[in-house]
């Protein structure tokens, strides 16, 4: 893409150290190490010893990282409640506190139920690890480093995170146990229903982008999808919010009010990878919304430099999505938990009727711009009608809140007035 | 290097395995997962014949969707059905909904 | 080589989770085993350069479908945990015919195509450049809502997916009991 991959080819290449270090400042490495073992080896076999390297190096990059992401949560989350946080293991920051929990549940008896169903209950935790580690294929890290540039690239992602609501099924069935089931059924019901938004609010940056390739919806955010479809972005937040069943949508395991969800018999490692998976589909949640609203590994064009211009987009592309995850942090420790139906109407009843409008403004918006208009003219035109999209809906919302709260006041002061009744006390209650 | 024959021969057992399954099971709800079976053998089919026909031309990928969306619309309806008599007879097995018999 | 490998262990995984779809006696597990059967069909979709339609696949019939009918069974429950046989009494005529339908299949079609790798026509996969294909995504959705080609099917599909949608609502309503 860049010119870089001319770099290393040359005839009877051999290993060199500087050249090594060199490659890998300059992201190409693969290419490096393409040149040198050239001749030696068959090309089916250097392709498939740089496919094992590439996943052994993301995925164990990824379950690295959830040691600090867990303790940067626990940190965050404790000064937003005035609260110190991890601070006894690992100096005064507790920077090892993670690395002492897990090797905690490392050593904890792996049991199975009685009564479990063996296959099932065993293959869940695998299969979500699986699945939150397999939608990394298609992130772009940087302007040459990417899994593999898919022709159906976001569909990809939609495929395999809408497959991962099966491991929550398999967890729930295989633990013999009616809350654990319970729980499963309540996930799948929320990530199912939020699945709509999510898909429907993705399509727009795919009609903006003219593209389903990761790269090439990176390439055409002149101006970031942020900026030209904010009212998409924002719906894909709160979905990415309720998919991954975080704060405010995390009421199927409401730590602090039951037990746990569908996960409720699992312990050891086993609840671990639950766990990991957890972190890591979030993360990988901030990584897409820095891809496709963010502008990815794009920074005023600072990535074009030519020796270290994809380094520094890999360093863009991670400070996006770190600030993307702060987010996710910010808002698990400022928003309260919803009730179940109140999560079940802002979906059905406010964000897939929202979200439908949008694709059909969009769409058209973007068909009576002329075709020779510039980006920023395109951005601007997109950027007036999501606004204007976004405000009819917050007036419809405003008013059916009034209308909610007249309601509900109104319930409240009969009840008041005849406090000798208590079903009216228990009606205005609910 | 894979004749087109393979996957027909494929996509023809895997269809027989539903049909036998839509003929042997009791269980209506066994009886539309073996259909799913059956279905999902046709897109094999389609999709081979796309390949090795008419690469340059989407037909056999359109034709593959439309009986993906059918084979949704058949499940839904299916299922909603099935849960519908259960509730009201109590049952799903095939051979005990017989009224319309007598 | 490595191909037909990968071809054979896909379609012989499907083949056998189809088979245990059909004559397991815990229907969880059969479903369970129609998912590994529609993620088996989904591997041959790539081999056959359709991946979007696998992602479909995945989209529609793991994500969807599965889940829906693991639900049914779920809530029809009592029946799953009998012991008798899953079978009705005419599964032997069922397997029979089953077999000769196969058998007539298997024959007319290795009457018509070639069964050697390699061999013509249809031996192979014909030659087409990888840019051609990773067109086709584009082409599929050209072609789904351009007037000469399928615009009329796909508003028939539309207009089916939205009387299902509504049909499936009040078939499974729940009657109001006084």
């Amino acid at each position: 893409m860049h010119g870089l991959a001319a770099h290393w080819s040359g005839p009877d290449m051999s290993f060199n150290i500087v050249d090594f270090l060199f490659s890998l400042v300059q992201l190409t490495t693969f290419d490096y190490l393409r040149a040198v073992w050239e001749g030696d080896m068959s090309p089916g076999l250097i392709e498939a010893i740089l496919d094992v390297i590439a996943i052994l190096t993301v995925s164990t990059f990824l379950l690295l990282i959830v040691l600090f992401l867990i303790w940067l949560e626990r940190k965050v989350i404790a000064r937003i409640q005035d609260r110190i946080g991890p601070n006894r293991v690992g100096g005064r920051f507790g920077l090892l506190q993670t690395v002492a929990d897990v090797l905690k549940l490392l050593t904890k008896e792996t049991l199975t139920p009685a009564g479990a169903d063996t296959i099932a209950y065993n293959l869940a935790p695998l299969l979500t690890v699986m699945t939150a580690l397999l939608m990394w294929a298609v992130i772009p890290f940087a302007p040459n480093v990417i899994g593999v540039d898919l022709n159906v690239g976001l569909f990809y992602v939609l495929a395999v995170s809408s497959a991962s609501v099966v491991t929550l099924l398999l967890a729930g069935w295989g633990s013999n146990n009616k809350y654990a089931l319970l729980g499963a059924f309540r996930s799948v019901a929320q990530l199912v229903s939020y699945e709509v938004p999510m898909v429907l609010s993705l399509i727009i940056p795919i009609l903006l982008a003219r593209s389903m390739y990761m790269q090439e919806l990176v390439l055409a955010q002149t101006v970031p999808f942020l900026i030209v479809a904010p009212l998409s972005a924002i719906i894909f937040f709160i979905s990415a919010l309720a998919e991954t069943g975080r704060t405010p949508f995390d009421l199927l395991e409401a730590e602090s009010e039951i037990v746990a969800g569908f996960h409720v018999e699992y312990g050891g490692m086993k609840f671990g990878m639950f766990f990991l998976a957890e972190f890591v589909s979030t993360l990988f949640m901030s990584g897409l919304f820095a891809t496709i609203y963010l502008g990815g590994w794009r920074l005023f064009g600072l990535e074009r430099l030519e020796t270290f211009g994809p380094l520094l987009g890999l360093i863009v592309f991670f400070i996006k999505m770190f600030a993307v995850y702060f987010v996710f942090i910010w808002v698990r420790g400022t928003l309260p938990r919803v009730r179940i139906d109140q999560m079940l109407d802002l979906n059905w009843k406010f964000l897939v009727p929202l979200s439908l409008i949008l694709v059909l403004v969009v769409a058209v918006v973007d068909k009576l711009i002329p075709a020779g208009a510039g980006d920023y003219y395109r951005a601007g035109v997109h950027l007036v009608s999501n606004v204007a999209v976004g405000f009819v809906a917050l007036e419809l919302l405003r008013r059916h809140a009034a209308r909610q709260r007249a309601i509900y006041e109104e319930r409240l002061v009969r009840a008041h007035s005849s406090a000798a009744e208590p079903e009216v006390m228990a009606e205005a209650a609910h | 290097m894979i004749p087109l024959s393979w996957y027909l021969i494929v996509s023809a057992a895997l269809f027989c395995i539903g049909l036998f399954g839509v003929f042997a099971r009791r269980n209506a709800v066994a009886i539309l997962m073996a259909i799913e079976l059956m279905l999902n053998a046709v897109n094999i089919n389609l999709l081979a014949f796309w390949r090795y026909r008419t690469p340059t031309e989407p037909i056999g990928l359109a034709w593959s969707i439309f009986v993906l969306a059918l084979a949704a619309a058949e499940a839904a309806v299916g299922l909603a059905l099935v849960i519908s008599i259960y509730r009201e007879r109590d049952t799903v097995i095939a051979e005990e909904l017989d009224t319309l018999k007598y | 080589m490595i191909q037909q490998i990968i071809f054979i262990v896909i379609s012989f995984l499907t083949l056998l989770m189809g088979w245990i779809v059909v004559t397991n006696r815990n229907l969880f597990h059969a479903a369970l085993a129609l998912m590994g059967s529609f993620l088996g069909v989904a591997g041959l979709y790539v081999l056959l350069d359709a991946g979007f339609l696998a992602a479909a696949q995945l989209l529609v019939y793991i994500g969807a479908i599965s889940i829906l009918i693991i639900f049914a069974i779920m809530m029809t429950r009592r029946l799953m945990q009998t012991s008798e046989t899953p079978f009705n009494n005419q599964w032997v005529l069922g397997g029979i015919t089953s077999l000769v339908v196969f058998a007539v299949i298997a024959y007319v079609v290795l009457q018509v195509f070639p069964w050697q790798p390699g061999a013509q026509p249809f031996g192979a996969a014909p030659e087409v450049p990888g840019a051609v294909l990773e067109a086709s995504v584009t082409q599929l959705g050209a072609a789904l809502v351009s007037v000469d080609q399928y615009v009329l099917p796909f508003e028939v599909a539309s207009v089916l997916l939205l009387a299902a949608l509504i049909g499936a609502i009040v078939v499974a309503w729940p009657e109001k009991k006084e």
